[in-house]
């Protein structure tokens, strides 16, 4: 499977945006479009699918409230129960800022941590750049490049989509 | 073209009428069956409390929006404008309730003739004529601005002048900071002066959360029921998860604010104060833990996801249920002290008399939704309202 993609640019959002919907409805499929503003309507132009990351949060967060609790639970009633005040060893309304606490600690750590495995920017990666103007004033969009022989195709529906700088990359 | 005047039919009235009637039936029920006066008077009072405040929190929504600068509740706008006329509506049955004989009912602080000494201590604050001058300061105030602000929408939707908007501006900030003050004032003389043993100074934040987050779900479940009537078709999916966040991030509120009182007061452990909860852990458990279940969990649970913001089937189920489950609240904080455990239940006088509010308060919110085109159409912020976006 070839590895390699073809990468193009607009220097206006409205021509990316049509740009875009044209390359979608002629069936090439769009790897990433890196713009140096948010554009509105791209996610759905694209197609992009819905961050699992919501979920990922969602799991990180009931995971750090229930270490959170069990744990205090544990710390106050087992390992060093101790009488504050007459209060109940296992006493719930105590307990809950930290489990709160835990539950916000775990889930914004687990976003972090997934997001940047996800990708790949763990320590000691390399950086990968498809134009260095791309933060700067271009709309980058990189395509897939498929077979060989299909490449052509593709960089020639990219040219009537209004793309410049057509770049096909190993 | 989308019809964009109400037309308050015959079927809405009489559905109206029959909820009214209800309501009469089941006071009626409540002397007849020889509930007692505390129960009767209590129930009256919260009904009455609750249906003013949906409506305070109706004006609220447009208010503080329109402060704001902000162009997507344009949409909805109408709704709370429209919820706003039952302030006067409620604040007469509340009136007419304290003066024929509700006062000594709910207030045992108007017992002049046995005063404690903690009670002695407030009696410069809590006494009759006090309270009356505060009621008057009260409804005249709210009443006043909101009419204010009602007329002002309308001129502004005839004209569309600028000037409209900034005098809309200009009343809408009053009107907040009036009630931000009036209405934890008058939650102490309506709500916590039930208790007056006791006080808390969250009590009137917690009252106003409550109200604030059921205020915004009956907008929604207004909204919903026009659009089923074939109206409001310029309200789109954005709006109503905006309305969903709101619904849910209050809900988070509320429950915050719950918490903070009881658990300060849970870990003081001074008696003065935890025997307003001991009350109602030992006597109303089921309602003060559900209450916990149906105003946070529910919410908090069902309103997590993006999408449950934009389907009706789940948002105005849980509007439905936050509404149920704020009536519950004040349920909770109103009858312990006002009738006592052994007199106070749900039954036939409590379900019945709130569907004869909640029939007033549909039929005068339809009223007010008549007034005035449903679609603000000259609103500097009629369009934004119109290409908004929600994001995440």
């Amino acid at each position: 499977m070839n590895k390699s993609y073809i990468t193009a640019y607009y220097t206006d959002d409205d021509a990316l945006l049509k740009g875009v919907r044209q390359l979608k409805e002629k069936g090439v499929e769009i790897i990433d479009v890196m713009t140096p503003f948010p554009v509105h309507g791209l996610d759905k132009a694209v197609g992009l699918r819905r961050s699992r990351l919501s979920r990922v949060a969602f799991v990180g967060g009931a995971v750090g409230g229930l270490i959170g609790f069990f744990f205090q639970a544990w710390v106050f009633t087992k390992a060093y129960p101790i009488n504050f005040g007459g209060k109940p060893y296992l006493s719930v309304p105590s307990f809950m800022p930290v489990t709160f606490e835990m539950a916000v600690l775990f889930a914004a750590f687990s976003i972090v941590f997934a997001y940047l495995i996800y990708f790949k920017l763990t320590p000691g990666a390399k950086p990968v750049i498809h134009d260095e103007r791309s933060t700067d004033d271009r709309f980058l969009v990189v395509v897939k490049a498929g077979e060989p022989d299909e490449t052509p195709n593709i960089e020639r529906a990219l040219s009537e989509a209004g793309a410049e700088g057509i770049k096909l990359k190993a | 073209m989308e019809n964009i005047t109400f037309k308050l039919t015959k079927k809405l009235k009489t559905i109206g009428f029959v909820m009214v009637a209800i309501g009469l039936l089941a006071l009626a029920y409540g002397f007849i069956a020889g509930l007692g006066g505390d129960r009767i008077v209590a129930n009256l009072h919260l009904n009455s409390f609750y249906f003013t405040s949906l409506g305070l929190i109706g004006m609220f929504f447009v208010a503080v929006h329109a402060i704001a600068e902000s162009g997507w509740q344009v949409s909805m706008q109408r709704v709370g404008e429209a919820m706003s006329l039952f302030i006067p509506v409620g604040g007469i049955i509340m009136l007419l309730v304290f003066i024929f004989g509700g006062m000594h009912h709910l207030f045992e602080w108007t017992h002049t003739e046995h005063l404690d000494r903690i009670l002695l201590g407030k009696v410069a604050y809590l006494n009759q004529p006090f309270f009356y001058v505060r009621f008057a300061v009260f409804f005249a105030g709210w009443v006043f601005l909101a009419w204010m602000i009602r007329k002002t929408s309308r001129e502004l939707d005839i004209n569309g002048d600028v000037k409209y908007f900034n005098k809309l501006r200009k009343y809408s900030a009053f009107y907040v900071v009036f009630l931000a003050v009036t209405s934890v004032i008058s939650s102490w003389d309506w709500l916590m002066s039930i208790d007056a043993h006791w006080f808390s100074t969250l009590y009137g934040w917690y009252v106003f959360s409550s109200m604030l987050v059921t205020g915004f779900s009956v907008i929604v479940i207004f909204t919903y029921v026009l659009k089923r009537m074939g109206y409001m078709q310029h309200v789109n999916d954005e709006h109503i998860h905006d309305m969903g966040k709101y619904m849910f991030g209050l809900s988070i509120f509320w429950a915050y604010l719950w918490f903070s009182q009881y658990m300060l007061i849970w870990y003081a452990n001074i008696p003065e104060e935890t025997i307003y909860f001991y009350e109602r852990i030992k006597h109303f458990d089921t309602i003060f833990y559900v209450n916990l279940i149906v105003n946070f969990a529910i919410p908090f649970l069902l309103l997590m996801t993006r999408n449950s913001k934009r389907v009706s089937y789940v948002i105005v189920p849980v509007a439905v249920i936050i509404f149920i489950g704020h009536w519950m609240d004040l349920y909770q904080l109103i009858m312990p002290g006002a009738v006592g455990h052994e007199a106070a239940g749900i039954g036939f006088l409590e379900i019945g008399l709130t569907i004869g509010f909640t029939g007033l308060f549909m039929l005068v919110t339809f009223f007010g939704l008549t007034k005035a085109p449903l679609v603000p159409k000259n609103h500097p912020f009629y369009e934004e309202s119109l290409h908004y976006h929600t994001n995440y």
